[in-house]
């Protein structure tokens, strides 16, 4: 009996021992756990687009996106052309949050190959841990292109407006695995009102993939790819490979790349790539992203 | 069966032994501000939790890295993601006491108080002492604080590009109202 009774004592003891340290040192988890949050996955990507077609990464509500692209000459141009430099096309466009999950966006492709363009973008599931656990973001863009180059001597007559128009759909599923890795995969259909020749599909099935390697706080290396499924597309045109470097400088972000596709709006790049990585057709090129916001949302 | 009897009966005295009245809030205000010619930046955490024991001045601060609010969607990114690493250090903290606490003291009229102890955020641990106010009324302790913090003492890396942007000194303006804590 005595023996129990010691037992008791040692037990007493040993958890009033520690208990009362615990309470002692830290007063906070006498608090208990606070209520949870939701943690939401941010800066995937530092912008919205990885080098030609959009990353899973949004702008805020209320922020204006205004981004001017270039893309030069091919490298294997010579030096006469400053290895391309001397030949650029270029693009200008604003995205703008109307909300959090909803960025539209203008363009103008200008240069040898003439487009206007505009895009919705929806993001439908944000990937977010916390309160409730989504292990990806998921979201669906629409782009519609105005093809504006003259159209006096094509065959097809008469040639309407209509014909001018090419649209774009995508999914965009993408994980920021951790804060150096994102990967994202983004099937896409391409509708194009007109096309060449009749070996050429009015429709477009493409798989894209893209990601991020953070290379330092401020600097990251981003590299895309895109599929065009076997059969669709004239000979001449190749899949569309870019690889680049994101700088980020506080408002400012500079993508600096390599990519073999000139044009800057989704068909242009996705069915309309004519340079060959293999072959040297490969043109330097850069986006520059400033944002403003020009609406500050009430919290 | 009765390890689990003594087991709560210890607990329970334990938790007497250390029972005095404690005074805690979880919305409490801190903001960070920096001021330069070129820019100013601020930030707002209503989200604070603080907790002070009333029996021996000691306090105790918690704040989450994500609970600052910004007016540019763009700077809390980067502050999240550039500045503070929240991901790998998501939380703030501050352990210490008032200097010569003395519940007795205080009142309706703001006292003038020293409060040291251990400020941690972004991984490093610095030893502060700061002045501030206290008042209690309505059964509430107001503690209120200004204080200059200097992001480079906790490894806070601010690189030359947006150096010009950024204060040498961040004011940092602390508001808690604390409410007797009940278990």
């Amino acid at each position: 009996m005595k023996f129990k009774h010691i037992l008791a004592l040692i037990a007493f003891g040993a958890f009033f021992i520690p208990t009362s340290l615990t309470a002692q040192d830290d007063m906070l988890d006498m608090l208990g756990e606070e209520e949870p949050q939701p943690v939401y996955a941010t800066a995937g990507f530092k912008t919205t687009r990885i080098i030609n077609g959009h990353s899973f990464e949004m702008n805020a509500h209320g922020v204006m996106d205004f981004k001017i692209s270039h893309r030069f000459g091919t490298l294997n141009s010579g030096a006469l052309n400053a290895f391309g430099l001397d030949n650029a096309l270029m693009r200008i466009g604003f995205d703008y949050g109307l909300t959090k999950w909803l960025n539209v966006g203008i363009g103008r492709n200008g240069g040898a190959i003439k487009y206007y363009d505009g895009f919705a973008k929806v993001k439908f599931l944000r990937q977010q841990t916390g309160v409730k656990n989504i292990p990806i973001s998921a979201l669906f863009v629409s782009d519609f292109a105005i093809d504006a180059n003259p159209k006096n001597n094509v065959e097809q007559q008469p040639y309407y407006f209509s014909h001018r128009l090419l649209y774009t759909n995508q999914i965009i599923i993408g994980r920021k695995f951790n804060d150096a890795f994102s990967l994202q995969i983004m099937p896409t259909h391409v509708h194009r009102n007109f096309v060449q020749t009749k070996a050429e599909s009015n429709d477009v099935l493409l798989m894209g993939v893209a990601g991020r390697i953070k290379l330092s706080k401020r600097v990251a290396i981003n590299a895309e790819y895109y599929y065009a499924l076997p059969g669709q597309l004239d000979a001449q045109y190749k899949n569309s490979l870019s690889i680049g470097f994101d700088i980020e400088t506080g408002g400012h972000v500079f993508q600096l790349h390599l990519t073999n596709s000139t044009g800057m709006v989704e068909p242009a790049f996705l069915t309309e790539t004519r340079g060959s990585w293999l072959d040297g057709d490969i043109h330097f090129g850069f986006n520059v992203s400033r944002v403003f916001t020009v609406y500050r949302p009430k919290r | 069966m009765k390890t689990t009897i003594i087991s709560a009966l210890a607990l329970f005295l334990a938790f007497g032994a250390s029972a005095q009245d404690k005074y805690f809030t979880r919305d409490g205000y801190i903001k960070f501000y920096s001021s330069t010619p070129i820019e100013d930046i601020a930030a707002e955490n209503h989200k604070v939790t603080a907790i002070l024991d009333e029996a021996t001045g000691k306090l105790e601060f918690s704040a989450l890295i994500k609970s600052f609010e910004f007016e540019k969607a763009l700077m809390e990114e980067h502050f999240n993601e550039n500045y503070m690493e929240s991901n790998t250090f998501p939380k703030s903290t501050f352990k210490g006491e008032i200097v010569g606490f003395d519940a007795s003291k205080f009142g309706a009229k703001p006292m003038e108080v020293t409060v040291k102890g251990m400020l941690e955020m972004h991984g490093v641990a610095k030893e502060i002492s700061e002045k501030g106010t206290v008042t209690k009324q309505d059964g509430k302790y107001v503690l209120k604080s200004k204080m200059m913090v200097n992001p480079e003492d906790y490894k806070i890396e601010i690189p030359n590009t947006v150096r010009e942007k950024i204060a040498k000194e961040l004011e940092v303006t602390i508001d808690v109202a604390l409410a007797i804590f009940k278990k």
